[in-house]
């Protein structure tokens, strides 16, 4: 549905925020294509993270443009920009602790988004069978009526994928989806994302290398709110710049 | 799981139980003056109700529900007071047939915005309307700029102060800090008598039935579970497509029309309105009812009302002084040591015990989905 045809997504032209004078991201450019996995790495404090709040609009931009399929996401509000079709993993899980796994996912379920359209959402036959769907994918249909405080923190992870997916958004961002979880638990997850990213673009902030080799299509380098480096994960691995600020360690 | 049902089996009981203690055991065992007093406490529980869905499920803490409680009181005194004030009634005022703390303020007419509530039905759609926009207007001012937590239960806070100042300063719209009493008939039925008191306590009743189940329905609906989300992860509520202002808007605004209600009681039953029951400490008297009930409970908050309110009565009578001392001792005994308050007792203590017993008779073929419904 490029009604602009647009070769792109998502354009990101000259982004910069200054928070009190210092530019957190500064002047950053990329592209990013239908079907495209980009990875997004960096050292501590590259501005990963905030050029994710930027593009969700939850932190304002001081210049620049976001377009997504040729809307300006800059000056959208947080659940415009959603129904736009942007979706947002959190760094650490956000599911809602006192709500059964079902109910998390009935919440993110695209239906009934309005105060009297919530009051009126009824649980219908097709809601549950795209819930069951979801649950399957993400590992989690056996827990259904579990309350979310009981998940691990890996299942809690999956949980916030799911409910994302359930959205079916056409650009999905997730920073560090892998944090913190186990070896076994991080195979499950690439093997999650490689079927999630089939038919989308997705943006992943990761840390972890071998992760982001099984996942990547492309790959940006982030150092101090600036491109450093970008291109294929080969590519950016031979690059001395990168190299020295990030991989050498 | 009955998912789509209005009620789980122990919400269901827990509702049969309220509606027999107050149309059968309070009726049978009170006296017309203690059950117009118990009749007092219910219309507190109006606003009990309105806080257990904003401040117990939607986390929005507001210490001014006592504003939404006066205005509705007070729009209903309004039509009260000119009712009662007939130019014969008032026959020795300098200006006859205008309320008598107008007169007394050397008002020689009736302000424009005191007309209206000539009309019983206008008077009724402002007991809810006008809380409603009051609260619409704070709500829209507050929440789309994103102030929540304890900088919303300040300003609310502060509301309450500037609406009792604006009251007693104005004594002669108003009423100041008397505020407006002498009431005496609705439609020339005298709400003084017995029977009137007994007949207001039944409709008091009803009208909080009617609250309980629209709060019930909010609680069941999505909106209900949206606001628990909310409170947990507001920012995964407003990533996941919702504009989380709006809903916090409206569920203040629904805890204001409630208040409204009650506060329309409580003139109706008590036959007065003054701005001692707008105020900062009423506002707070609130929250406690709802804690002590159980803030996430609609049921509990109408125990907490009652329990409180008659704890009050009957320790303020013989320790007058020490009566807030109490007050202050059961709220942090609440917290510390029952924060689920009442329902939590009842939920946590009482029911496991009562389901084990209706277990054990073998006459009752027990469904294991029974002991599944967490009633609340």
């Amino acid at each position: 549905m490029n009604t602009t045809n647009d070769k792109y997504v998502l354009r990101v032209e000259g982004l910069t925020v200054s928070f009190d004078g210092f530019k957190a991201v500064n002047d950053l450019s990329f592209y990013v294509e239908p079907n495209e996995c980009r990875v997004i790495i960096g050292p501590n404090g590259a501005g990963k993270t905030t050029v994710l709040d930027l593009i969700c609009g939850r932190t304002k931009a001081t210049e620049g443009s976001v377009k997504f399929k040729g809307q300006e996401l800059l000056e959208m509000r947080e659940d415009q920009i959603v129904h736009a079709g942007v979706g947002r993993k959190f760094q650490t899980p956000s599911v809602y602790e006192d709500l059964t796994v079902f109910e998390n996912l009935e919440l993110s379920y695209p239906k009934g988004h309005g105060v009297f359209g919530a009051l009126a959402f009824k649980r219908d036959a097709a809601v549950k069978t795209r819930i069951q769907e979801i649950a399957e994918t993400i590992f989690l249909d056996g827990q259904l009526d579990e309350k979310a405080a009981y998940l691990s923190h890996g299942q809690k992870q999956w949980l916030e994928i799911g409910m994302l997916l359930i959205q079916d958004p056409e650009l999905l961002m997730l920073d560090e989806p892998v944090a913190g979880m186990s070896v076994a638990e991080r195979k499950k997850t690439a093997e999650l994302l490689n079927r999630i990213i089939a038919d989308r673009s997705v943006i992943v902030i990761e840390h972890d290398m071998g992760f982001v080799e099984d996942i990547a299509t492309r790959v940006t380098v982030l150092h101090q709110g600036k491109t450093l480096s970008e291109g294929s994960m080969q590519r950016v691995q031979n690059d001395p710049k990168v190299v020295e600020v990030y991989l050498g360690h | 799981m009955k998912a789509n049902a209005l009620f789980t089996r122990s919400e269901m009981i827990g509702f049969a139980i309220l509606a027999c203690v107050i149309f059968l055991l309070l009726p049978a065992v009170l006296d017309t003056f203690r059950l117009n007093l118990f009749g007092k406490y219910l219309t507190y529980s109006f606003v009990a109700i309105g806080l257990a869905l904003c401040w117990g499920a939607g986390g929005i803490l507001s210490l001014g529900q006592g504003v939404f409680f006066g205005l509705g009181g007070y729009c209903m005194a309004m039509f009260l007071k000119l009712e009662a004030s007939t130019p014969e009634n008032t026959a020795i005022q300098s200006t006859p047939g205008i309320p008598d703390f107008m007169d007394w303020n050397q008002l020689t007419a009736l302000p424009w915005w005191w007309e209206p509530f000539h009309s019983l039905g206008f008077a009724m759609f402002a007991v809810v309307a006008v809380p409603v926009v009051f609260a619409f207007i704070i709500g829209v001012a507050m929440f789309r700029r994103r102030v929540g937590g304890v900088y919303f239960a300040i300003i609310t806070q502060a509301f309450a102060a500037i609406l009792t100042i604006l009251i007693i300063g104005q004594q002669g719209f108003t009423g100041g800090v008397n505020g407006i009493t002498d009431l005496r008939t609705l439609l020339g039925w005298d709400i003084r008598t017995d029977e009137a008191k007994e007949t207001l306590y039944y409709v008091n009743g009803i009208l909080l039935f009617a609250v309980l189940f629209a709060a019930q329905f909010v609680r069941r609906s999505k909106l209900g579970r949206l606001l628990i989300a909310m409170r947990d992860q507001e920012d995964r509520v407003r990533f996941s497509g919702y504009d989380v202002a709006s809903f916090k808007i409206f569920i203040f605004c629904l805890g204001a029309a409630f208040a409204g209600i009650g506060g329309a009681m409580f003139t109706l039953q008590v036959g007065f309105m003054s701005p001692t029951l707008v105020g900062i400490v009423p506002s707070i008297e609130m929250v406690i009812f709802c804690a002590v009930g159980g803030r996430m409970s609609i049921l509990g908050a109408v125990y907490g009302a009652l329990l409180v309110n008659w704890a009050k009565t009957t320790f303020s009578e013989s320790f007058p002084e020490l009566w807030l001392l109490g007050l202050g001792g059961l709220f942090i005994a609440v917290v510390m040591a029952f924060p689920n308050g009442l329902a939590g007792i009842w939920s946590e203590k009482v029911e496991p015990r009562l389901l084990k017993l209706i277990k054990k008779s073998p006459a009752q073929a027990a469904s294991p989905a029974q002991q599944s419904t967490p009633a609340e």
